[in-house]
Formats: C-alpha cells, sequence, structure tokens
C-alpha cells in the first residue's frame, strides 16, 4: 500500500511539473487560476497541522506531548529560528513532555 | 569572482540549507511507518518537499494511498506554474526538459526569479540551485532515514511532533497576507470539525479544498473595498 501512495504520489508531481512546460500559455496565465494556485498550499499546509497535532491512533481528537511540541515551534518561527531548529525544538520539546510524564 | 561563480556558490549554499531540512524528512519518513527505501524513493522521484511530507503525513495517520496521493498532488500543483514560467527562460526540448521539469521546485524557480536581469544567470542559477538541491536533499533523507533507524520508537524523541512542525514551519513564510491567513485559519478549523466524521485521510482534501475556496471569496470581498462592508452595515 505504501509503495503505491510513493509511486502514485511521484508520477502525480512529476506530471504536473512537466505540466507547465507543455502547456499553452492561455490556460495558466489567467489571474483566477494564478490566486487558486497561490493558496493551495497554505490551505492545505494548515489543514495537515492539526490533523498531525490532534488525531491519536484511534483517528479521534487527542491532546498530548505533540501539542507541546507545536507550541515551542509557534515561539520558534516568531524568534526566526532556521527550519531545522524549529523541527529539533519541537521534538525535544515533545520528548521532554513524555519522558516527565506531564503529557502522554 | 566572476558573476557565475557567486550564483553558483549562493545555489549549493541554498542546497546544503535544504540538506538538513532533508535529514528531518529522512527522519520523520520512518517514524510514518514508511521503509529507509521508500523514503529514497520520495526523496528521488517526487522530490518536492511539502508534497513528500503530506504524503507521509497522510500514511502516518492511518489514511488510504489515493488520499496520500492526492494530498502530495495538490501541494504539487504550484510547481506546474513554476515549470511555465521556466520553460520561457530555459527553452528546453527533449531529455533536457525532463530533467528541468524534475527540478522545478520552490528554490530552484525562486533563485532563478532573482537573476532575471540576465538570462543566462537565470539559467545558471535555476541548473545550480536544482541540482544541487537534489543531490544534497537526497543525501539528507538517506542520512535521517539511517539515523532514524537507531534510534527505535520515533515517539520516545518526539518525532511525531517534528511532522506538524514541519507543516508549520513550511506554511509560516507563506501567511504574508490576509487572505493567506484567513485561508489557513479556515483550513485548520474545518480539519479539526471534519477529522472525526471522515476517514482518515479524507478531512485533509476536504478542509484544504473548502478553504482555497473561501479564501478566494474573501479576497473578492476585500478587493471591493469599503463600500461593501457599508452595504452590510
Amino acid at each position: 500500500m505504501i509503495w503505491v501512495a510513493v509511486l502514485g504520489g511521484s508520477i502525480s508531481c512529476f506530471a504536473l511539473k512537466l505540466l507547465g512546460y507543455v502547456i499553452p500559455e492561455r490556460f495558466l496565465a489567467h489571474p483566477n487560476i494564478m490566486r487558486v494556485t497561490a493558496l493551495i498550499p497554505v490551505a492545505f499546509l494548515a489543514a495537515l497541522m492539526p490533523v498531525q497535532t490532534l488525531i491519536g491512533g484511534d483517528g479521534q481528537l487527542v491532546i498530548d506531548a505533540r501539542l507541546a511540541g507545536m507550541l515551542v515551534a509557534l515561539i520558534a518561527l516568531i524568534l526566526r529560528v532556521p527550519f531545522l531548529g524549529v523541527i529539533v525544538l519541537a521534538s525535544v520539546t515533545a520528548a521532554l513532555t513524555r519522558a516527565t510524564g506531564l503529557m502522554p | 569572482m566572476t558573476e557565475r561563480a557567486t550564483i553558483i556558490r549562493d545555489s549549493v549554499a541554498v542546497g546544503a540549507a535544504t540538506a538538513a531540512y532533508g535529514i528531518s524528512f529522512g527522519a520523520v519518513a520512518i517514524a510514518s511507518g514508511l521503509s529507509p527505501f521508500q523514503a529514497q524513493a520520495l526523496s528521488g522521484l517526487m522530490f518536492t518537499g511539502a508534497s513528500q511530507f503530506a504524503l507521509i503525513g497522510v500514511i502516518g495517520t492511518g489514511g488510504g494511498a489515493l488520499a496520500a496521493v492526492a494530498a502530495a498532488a495538490f501541494l504539487g500543483v504550484r510547481n506546474s506554474l513554476y515549470g511555465f514560467h521556466m520553460a520561457t527562460i530555459l527553452h528546453v526540448r527533449g531529455a533536457q526538459r525532463l530533467a528541468a521539469a524534475q527540478v522545478t521546485i520552490d528554490e530552484s524557480t525562486g533563485m532563478a526569479m532573482g537573476h532575471e536581469d540576465s538570462p543566462a544567470n537565470a539559467r545558471t542559477a535555476f541548473w545550480a540551485t536544482g541540482i544541487s538541491v537534489f543531490v544534497l536533499w537526497n543525501a539528507g533523507t538517506l542520512l535521517g532515514s539511517l539515523g532514524a533507524g537507531l534510534l527505535g520508537d520515533p515517539a520516545r524523541w518526539g518525532l511525531d511532533a517534528a511532522i506538524p512542525a514541519a507543516f508549520l514551519a513550511l506554511l509560516w513564510p507563506r501567511l504574508s497576507n490576509a487572505t493567506a491567513r484567513f485561508t489557513a485559519v479556515i483550513a485548520i478549523i474545518l480539519a479539526i470539525i471534519a477529522t472525526p466524521l471522515l476517514p482518515p485521510g479524507v478531512p485533509i482534501l476536504v478542509a484544504g479544498g473548502c478553504a482555497v475556496g473561501l479564501g478566494i471569496a474573501f479576497e473578492h470581498r476585500r478587493n471591493r473595498g469599503p463600500h461593501s462592508t457599508q452595504v452590510n452595515e
């Protein structure tokens, strides 16, 4: 199942990249298409975030150490910490929150 | 140092920065249940960071292959626009066009756009960035996935928090205007509401899709200016 997703996703993403090189100009230059394409990454990254933070193994909402990690990541981004630093701080926070028994 | 050498140096620096980010991708891919081979296949074949994180995110929360592919594809749509723009500068044909398409990502397009005063410089920036990011992103993925294998249970090290933190860090620089912020908040709320109601992976598509629609509507209202808000009052 994972291989199907890996290969299917890879083919889709490559096809999308190639599409830009072969498509006639009048299709993509439309302002509405440009607006939608600019908003898609924002909407999907935002939707992925709470799902990854708040969903437990059983598919239900749960508050655990991941939320503590996300709060620290948010503070790190406000303080302009670079990408890898944000990820490391979030992980360390979640690990410490679990190790000390503050949150599951 | 010649201008060309400076552009290549800057491009390799961008590649080095993404290597660090490739390490985190490799590690969280393993935490989401992928094998090191599968993580490497994504970095080599899919080669577009946000889509790769989306795919492993959906799989990690129990979503199906179709939902994972759809989430990755939605985030890959912007590469079509990049390719469309780069085609006018690169003038590539045949095998060169396939190679150009594969390295058409945020970083290579961004660096090329920074040097558009000279088409030759823009081409140098595109290829140098694309190739260095490709090589170093894949090297980073390998390091991260093999390193994660040595760690044992990913949750013990907080690696499950690394995935949403990566999404937040990818989202952060895109929140530069009111429409983007509005769209992001709507997507977050809809994803939380939809999650207990729909099968895994699907809430992301529903919330993302609806948020884009509402974001466009929001921008339309704003563009009509104070006149329309007066009517509402």
